[in-house]
């Protein structure tokens, strides 16, 4: 493992009509490590994951992908192919099956050989459990197996970096499981991730570093177990109150 | 009613029906041309040209096709540029069109969620190739009916070209009724003529329509 990280971000700020979403956002992450994010609504969680692929146009502070500055000069078309990014609504595409969800990326952006990619996706899909999905319709899939799905599209790129924006927002609890599997299996393959999510549990159990974020700026930056049971701020000690419930009797 | 009649100047109602598809078919397919044009400076807002498309979309759509013919007909002479009739009817129809159909395709631009152009950028897809495989066949198939409407608009339009002394359906309505007065024949055969270019064009349209609705997209929304 090199030294350098694969992300720097460095004092990153981000205004929407005068009103300071990031502010003065610092942190690095290195090859293999794992970073989740939380923090309430509206704390600028979902910004600092955009401003990573230039979905987002910073204000300020720079933003580095493997030394290289992300800023307005960057071939922001390069940049995202080396940082995937799987979204809430998973956003499969509608008109396409399964296969060509999967292999629209690799062959048209990456211009990799058709058969190729074709084998590869039919594996990987088997290896989140959908193999007999390959020529489904989204619209044929239940919302764990689209993310699934969603997941695999992202991965068959090939990122340095894979951001996952709230992906189990959406699901059933039951269906919340069979995605977050997926997720902690690349987290054990070593892939460098960085993790939105109000899923406690899982956020404890698949970081290395936990980021917790208020009102755009970074209350604290801890390991989970140190995070999730002896947060250092007040602010922190509330938030993760509201995910506990007192007996009613 | 005069079948004698009927029977005789039928075949110059097919002529002139002919005369009418073949300008209504070339004005949909530049209009279409057009109107994607503008659809694309609008979309990929390039300076300039963003605004030309929307002086030109409001201007065409906000003035009578009579008009903008008279003008091509009777005013460009006047500053030396003599178009043919059938010239003018093409061009006009086009004119008018090219506005219609650059909003047809905006709303079919519109309707594509916004998730959709992310998830194309997410995987590495320049702004053409999103546009091309993940953005354009959503946005034509919510844009079919609206262009199918269109279509149909345009080759009714084609009804004015009369005045320009070109040879289409209305005009040799107008003649034969100005010249043996048979009111009734004439206007039958006129329906009967529009009738039989448009339902085909019709039905062709609502069953592509179906089809892309049965294919799961274009406005479709389903449940998780």
């Amino acid at each position: 493992m090199s030294n350098q990280p694969i992300l720097e971000v460095k004092h990153l700020s981000k205004h929407f009509d005068g009103n300071g979403v990031l502010k003065d956002v610092s942190f690095t992450l290195a090859e293999g490590e794992v970073i989740v994010v939380v923090g309430p609504s509206g704390c600028g969680k979902s910004t600092l994951l955009r401003c990573v692929n230039g979905l987002e146009r910073p204000d300020g502070g720079e933003i580095l992908l493997d030394g290289a500055r992300i800023d307005a000069g960057a071939d922001l078309v390069q940049v995202r192919r080396q940082v995937g990014m799987v979204f809430q609504s998973y956003d499969l595409f509608p008109h396409m099956d399964v296969l060509g969800n999967l292999t629209l990326g690799p062959v048209q952006a990456m211009k990799r050989p058709r058969l190729e990619v074709e084998a590869e996706a039919e594996k990987a899909l088997e290896r989140v459990g959908l193999a007999e999905k390959l020529h489904a319709l989204p619209r044929q899939l239940s919302g764990g197996q689209k993310q699934r799905v969603a997941l695999v599209r992202a991965m068959l790129m090939h990122p340095r970096l894979l951001l996952l924006d709230e992906i189990t927002a959406a699901l059933d609890p039951e269906m919340v499981r069979e995605v977050l599997n997926v997720v902690l299996d690349l987290a054990r393959d070593g892939m460098t991730m960085m993790i939105v999510t109000h899923e406690m549990r899982f956020a404890e159990a698949v970081a290395d570093r936990v980021l917790f974020l208020e009102g755009g700026s970074v209350l604290e930056e801890a390991p989970p177990r140190e995070f999730f049971h002896n947060p250092r701020t007040d602010r922190a000690r509330q938030f993760l109150d509201t995910f506990e419930f007192d007996a009613v009797k | 009613m005069d079948f004698d009649f009927i029977q005789r100047f039928a075949p110059m109602y097919a002529k002139a029906a002919g005369l009418t598809l073949r300008i209504g078919l070339i004005g949909i397919a530049l209009s279409l041309v057009v109107g994607a044009l503008c659809c694309l400076a609008k979309y990929f807002r390039v300076p300039v040209l963003k605004q030309v498309a929307a002086v030109y979309i409001e201007l065409a759509r906000n003035t009578p096709l009579l008009v903008q013919l008279f003008f091509l007909y009777f005013g460009l002479p006047k500053v030396g540029v003599k178009l043919s009739a059938e010239t003018c009817a093409i061009t006009g129809l086009t004119f008018l069109g090219g506005a219609y159909m650059a909003e047809a395709l905006r709303s079919g631009l519109e309707a594509v969620d916004r998730g959709q152009a992310e998830s194309g950028m997410c995987i590495g897809l320049t702004p053409l190739q999103n546009l091309r495989f993940v953005i354009l066949p959503q946005a034509l198939a919510t844009a079919i009916p609206a262009i199918g409407a269109n279509a149909i608009f345009l080759i009714k339009e084609t009804s004015v070209f009369s005045a320009v002394a070109l040879a289409d359906l209305m005009y040799v309505a107008k003649d034969l009724i100005g010249m043996y007065y048979k009111t009734d024949e004439a206007l039958l055969m006129l329906t009967v003529a529009y009738l039989t270019l448009l339902l085909p064009i019709s039905i062709v349209f609502s069953v592509w329509e179906r089809r892309l609705r049965y294919a799961g997209f274009g406005g479709a929304v389903q449940g998780q």
